[in-house]
Parts: C-alpha cells; sequence; structure tokens
C-alpha cells in the first residue's frame, strides 16, 4: 500500500498519521500543499488533522483550495481511496468530494477527550476490521466538528449506509450523530475522530488500530 | 472600487455562538433579544472594473460555504 500524507501550513497530525500507515505496512510519503501532483501509485491520501492555514475564514476553507487539492480531486474522482481526519474531514467536505460541513461545536467548547463511536456497517475498506454494532474508544480533539447536511443529504447517506461511524454520546451537536462518513463509491472517508492517535498500546488504546489494518489488506492485495 | 460581502449562516443551521451572544445579553439585563445570529463582513479593494459577478465568483469558490451560509455583495 502507497499512502501519502497531505502536509499544509498548520497541519499537526500529519506524522502521526504518517507512523499509523507506517505500522499497518504502508509505504509513506508525505507531500507538500503546494505541490500539483500526488506521487506516481499512490493508493490513499491521508488528509490530516490540524489547523491548517490557522483555520482562518473557515476551518479547511483555504487548503481546499491548495493546488495539492486538485490533485486529490481527480484521484478521488478516478476512484482512488482519499481519508481525511478532524481538519482532514473538514476539508474534503470544503472541497465538495464528501457532503456536508461541520459547524462550531453545539456547546462552543473545544473538546478533547476519548468517545465512544458506534460502527454502524462493516462494509468499507476502513471499516471491515470491526463488526456492525461494535463501540469503539477514540479521541476527539476539535472546535469545529458538529455534522451538518440537510434533511435530504442526511437521509440519502443513511439510505446508502454510509454513515460508517456514529457517537455513542454526541458531544458537539453533529446531526442524527455522525463521527463519519464515506462518499457514494465508499472509497473517500470522513471523520472527526482520531483514528491514529489509538493505534498504538502508547496511546492508551488501540481501537483505531484495526482500521488501519484493514485499510492495508484491501490495498495491498488490490 | 470596493465591495462588501456580508456571510451569513443560513436560516435552519444552528448558530451556537448567536444564541451564546444572546444569553449574555440577557445576563447583562437587556430584555427582548429574542434572537441573533452572527456573521461576517469581508471587505474587497478591487481594480476598477470587477463586475459584481467577479466578487459572486469569489463568493462561490472561497468567501462563502453556500452548503451552511448564504452571502449578500454590495459594490460602492
Amino acid at each position: 500500500m502507497k499512502a501519502a500524507v497531505v502536509v499544509f501550513p498548520g497541519s499537526n497530525c500529519d506524522r502521526d498519521l504518517a507512523v499509523a500507515f507506517k505500522a499497518a505496512g504502508a509505504d509513506v510519503t508525505m507531500v507538500w500543499h503546494k505541490d500539483t501532483d500526488l506521487p506516481e501509485g499512490t493508493d490513499i491520501v491521508g488528509v490530516p488533522g490540524g489547523f491548517s492555514f490557522g483555520d482562518y475564514l473557515r476551518c479547511g476553507a483555504i487548503a481546499a483550495n491548495s493546488p495539492i487539492c486538485g490533485a486529490v480531486k481527480t484521484h478521488a474522482d478516478r476512484g482512488g481511496y482519499v481519508m481525511g481526519i478532524c481538519n482532514g474531514f473538514q476539508v474534503l467536505t470544503e472541497t465538495g468530494i464528501l457532503p456536508g460541513a461541520l459547524l462550531r461545536n453545539a456547546g462552543l467548547k473545544y473538546i478533547c477527550k476519548t468517545v465512544g463511536l458506534k460502527v454502524e456497517t462493516s462494509q468499507s475498506a476502513y471499516t471491515e476490521g470491526y463488526n456492525a454494532g461494535d463501540v469503539i474508544d477514540v479521541p476527539i480533539a476539535h472546535h469545529d466538528g458538529n455534522y451538518f447536511a440537510e434533511d435530504n443529504t442526511l437521509d440519502r447517506l443513511e439510505g446508502e449506509d454510509r454513515v460508517v461511524l456514529r457517537y455513542t454520546d454526541n458531544p458537539n451537536g453533529s446531526l442524527r450523530d455522525i463521527a463519519g462518513i464515506v462518499s457514494d463509491n465508499r472509497r473517500v472517508l470522513g471523520m472527526m475522530p482520531h483514528p491514529e492517535r489509538a493505534a498504538d498500546i502508547g496511546h492508551g488504546g488501540t481501537d483505531g488500530q484495526a482500521l488501519f489494518r484493514a485499510l492495508a489488506g484491501q490495498l495491498t492485495t488490490a | 472600487m470596493k465591495a462588501t460581502v456580508h456571510v451569513m449562516l443560513k436560516t435552519g443551521v444552528l448558530d451556537p455562538q448567536g444564541e451564546a451572544v444572546r444569553h449574555a445579553l440577557g445576563a447583562l439585563g437587556f430584555e427582548g433579544v429574542n434572537g441573533v445570529r452572527q456573521g461576517k463582513v469581508i471587505e474587497l479593494d478591487l481594480a476598477d472594473g470587477t463586475s459584481e459577478d467577479d466578487v459572486k465568483a469569489m463568493c462561490d469558490k472561497l468567501l462563502a460555504n453556500t452548503v451552511i451560509e448564504s452571502y449578500r455583495v454590495d459594490l460602492s
């Protein structure tokens, strides 16, 4: 599996994501936001958490218009895998690769804690290492993680089994407790919680590990 | 020439910041504040001849996220 991790000014989970990919067996290349192309043969693009461009204007808005995001969009349009975590999820919604938007947390506070997530479906390369109904513990760390989309979009996401993760105890006001969704071809994942921060025994939890291992299994045999 | 862009969350989109301001005004003793919506104002200093359509394109592409926000452009 060849992974590319995008780095924006203000990204701060890029190395953590690279470590999690490597631990699952991936070759990882870091890609700068000014680059216009992904490395040849990239299987999956990781868009990491952090505060790209200082969250100016809207979280992820400036990053979504950076040169590398054109290449990420082309990769996704071609059926490539893309995984956006936290700020990366915000970037993917701002590019329009994933539907909806992330609003300010309903309680207005930045929240940094481990939360329970219910795996809603194992029908994706990201969640096939879990059973539907599993509850996993994964940290969140965000100020703007309140998922919003129009009712018809939410209905479509649910109808197409694209809500892959839900909060067991909604921390941020996300509509229908949504913590993570996939694209219509199920290859682009956006999630606010940080599986790369629960992927090593030293993190205090390893519930996120299965996500990276499943992905590596899927993309190595592909 | 100048353009002023007003960006607001769409009706129906929860505005927790506006709600917090409303609560704070109530706590200060200002009565009758039934609702507060908070948005942003962006001032653009533009080359002469820039059209309203150009500014709208800027809004659609970057200045507003039309999934959650609406905008108004004033040219002067």
